[in-house]
């Protein structure tokens, strides 16, 4: 069995008296996608900033590409590519610029350097505005050109924070297109997101982060079933129908999670009798992210 | 998208070799003067313009000012004894205040470093890239003021060959004392303080307007603490006539400077970057 991409063991990242990341255990395989799944402040981008060793763990070990690190840091970076949740692009430079400059930092070899721009190009589709200027550029095209930076060089592994926050739904869904399109050709893939849908359509596998622990980690399917059953009954109502909808799950030992107009009762499959009245629909991801990390979804 | 999930499935073998990975790398060094170099391109003309014209105006106003009723100077004529002397501000000004208020910019605002370390380089590589290109801007710039004294009537030398790599020198050690204090200070506000007291000083106390010579001995002796100062006796020199050892000596405290301050730049940087 190959070595993962990635292999954290009890890491911990304190920031004075914060604990950022407090024991973390995570495995990316060789080719798979993992989602990093987890509200705001859970830790994710703590992770993926240690990651690349601009924060540096103060305990445990990470392996990156078999690399340890912060040590070795400089060779995992330059086999990975990272495509932050900041835009950080140089807003002067045109697109081919902006590629240029990082075919550069990232060692191409002269002869390689073309070819791979334009390669980068065509993944951002962005091949007829290779001389816009980044200000130019809509949002969904700048992200673009983010995701074609960070593969400019063809890494072996990719960071990706937060890939489509802030993207109207068409664009999300291109770009969904081409994460999968990477993971199909073998790439290794770490993303972190708050998008529940985009971890469970993309991720092979998830890891659910909360108060800067795992808090689950597996498929998205078992952490469903494990987690929420199949089924979960939606109790709709004045607030006080709520309340007792809670009390009667609770009483019947069901788990139930708020959503704002309504309480989900899980795995309800089994249950016909004694319920109160609702909509049942087949349990998700969602319902397990909340169960776990009492967040609502945003 | 489904072109794109094409390009990548048919895509190019992975590139191969990335040479050796070590401590501060030419390859590494390279791409952050290629990125500051391609971005130059987008603001030279405004940065040519103040970094030529403000000690071009320094010259103007103190040589012909003064000039009027000063003629003679520590032997020479006053305008050449600004005009060589105002190549040390021009190095300053085309140094620390780029280096200062660029990489406060790029860490605050435009969040470049983040960028920069996701690759393969490391902070002291960033430090030492864009320090050696803000050097070879002052290196370039600071020549201004001689060419605008030569057409005053500055004698030209062929000694004066050498002021592009003195400024160079003076510049790289500005620099990084300009990348230092922006990763020391939390607030780019803060900078006010750095130019009222040290920048300002630092410039009016070289030598630049007036001979050391004539004030009294302990702001002697604290000018030759200071780098701009010694900037300013290599350049005069270079024009008027080499010292020497005392030249030897400028060099050295130059090359001194350089050397601590990209040290220093390098740590202030890397507390900043790096968590």
């Amino acid at each position: 069995m190959p070595d993962p991409a990635i292999h954290l063991r009890s890491v911990v990242k304190r920031f004075g008296e914060i604990v950022a990341v407090d024991g973390l255990d995570l495995e990316v395989p060789e080719g798979s996608c993992i989602g990093l799944l987890g509200p705001n402040g859970a830790g994710k981008s703590t992770t993926m900033k240690m990651l690349t060793a601009q924060v540096i763990a103060d305990a445990g070990t990470i392996d990156v590409l078999g690399h340890a690190l912060p040590g070795a840091s400089k060779i995992a970076r330059a086999e990975m590519g990272v495509v932050p949740q900041l835009d950080n692009l140089d807003t002067t430079l045109t697109v081919e610029q902006n590629l240029r400059v990082f075919a550069h930092l990232y060692r191409l070899e002269r002869a390689e350097r073309g070819p791979a721009i334009e390669r980068a190009l065509q993944i951002a589709k962005l091949t007829d505005r290779r001389g816009s200027k980044v200000d130019e550029l809509s949002g969904g095209m700048r992200r673009r050109l983010l995701i074609a930076r960070g593969l400019v060089h063809q890494p072996r592994l990719l960071l990706l924070d937060e890939p489509t926050v802030g993207l109207d739904p068409q664009v999300r869904q291109e770009l969904w297109a081409l994460i999968d399109a990477l993971r199909s050709e073998g790439t290794s893939i770490l993303m972190s997101t708050h998008y529940i849908e985009e971890a469970e359509r993309l991720a092979d596998s998830v890891t659910i982060m909360a108060a800067g622990k795992a808090v689950a980690t597996g498929p998205p399917a078992q952490l469903v079933a494990q987690h929420a059953g199949r089924e979960v009954l939606e109790v709709y109502g004045p607030p006080a129908r709520l309340l007792e909808a809670e009390r009667e799950a609770a009483t019947a030992g069901i788990r139930t999670r708020r959503t704002g107009t309504s309480v989900a009762l899980m795995g309800v499959e089994q249950r016909n009798g004694n319920l109160p009245e609702g909509v049942r629909r087949t349990a998700n991801l969602e319902d397990v992210f909340v169960l776990l990390t009492g967040e609502e979804v945003t | 998208m489904g072109r794109a999930a094409d390009v990548i499935a048919t895509g190019l073998p992975r590139p191969r070799g990335r040479g050796r990975i070590g401590r501060l790398e030419a390859s590494a060094i390279r791409g952050v003067l290629v990125r500051e170099i391609t971005n130059f391109g987008s603001y030279w003309r405004a940065t040519s313009f103040s970094s030529t014209v403000e000690p071009a105006i320094y010259l103007l106003a103190f040589g012909f000012g003064f000039g009027s009723l000063v003629s003679q100077v520590a032997g020479y004529d006053y305008v050449d004894f600004v005009g060589t002397g105002v190549v040390a501000t021009a190095v300053l000004f085309a140094s620390v205040f780029p280096a200062m208020f660029g990489t406060f910019v790029k860490y605050s605002f435009q969040h470049t470093y983040d960028a920069i370390l996701a690759a393969p380089v490391d902070t002291e590589e960033i430090v030492t890239g864009e320090a050696l290109w803000m050097s070879i801007r002052a290196g370039t710039y600071g020549c201004v003021p001689l060419l605008v004294a030569m057409a005053f009537g500055l004698e030209p030398r062929i000694d004066m060959l050498v002021v592009p790599a003195i400024a160079f020198v003076s510049g790289f050690g500005w620099a990084c004392f300009g990348i230092m204090i922006a990763g020391l200070l939390n607030s780019i506000d803060n900078f006010n303080y750095v130019t009222s007291t040290v920048i300002t000083p630092t410039f009016l106390t070289a030598g630049t307007f007036f001979p050391l010579s004539g004030l009294p001995q302990w702001v002697q002796v604290l000018g030759n603490l200071n780098p701009l100062h010694h900037t300013v006796e290599l350049v005069r020199h270079a024009a008027f006539g080499w010292e020497g050892w005392a030249d030897v000596a400028h060099l050295g405290a130059l090359v001194l400077f350089g050397v601590v301050l990209w040290r220093l730049a390098i740590r202030a940087l890397e507390r900043k970057l790096i968590t």
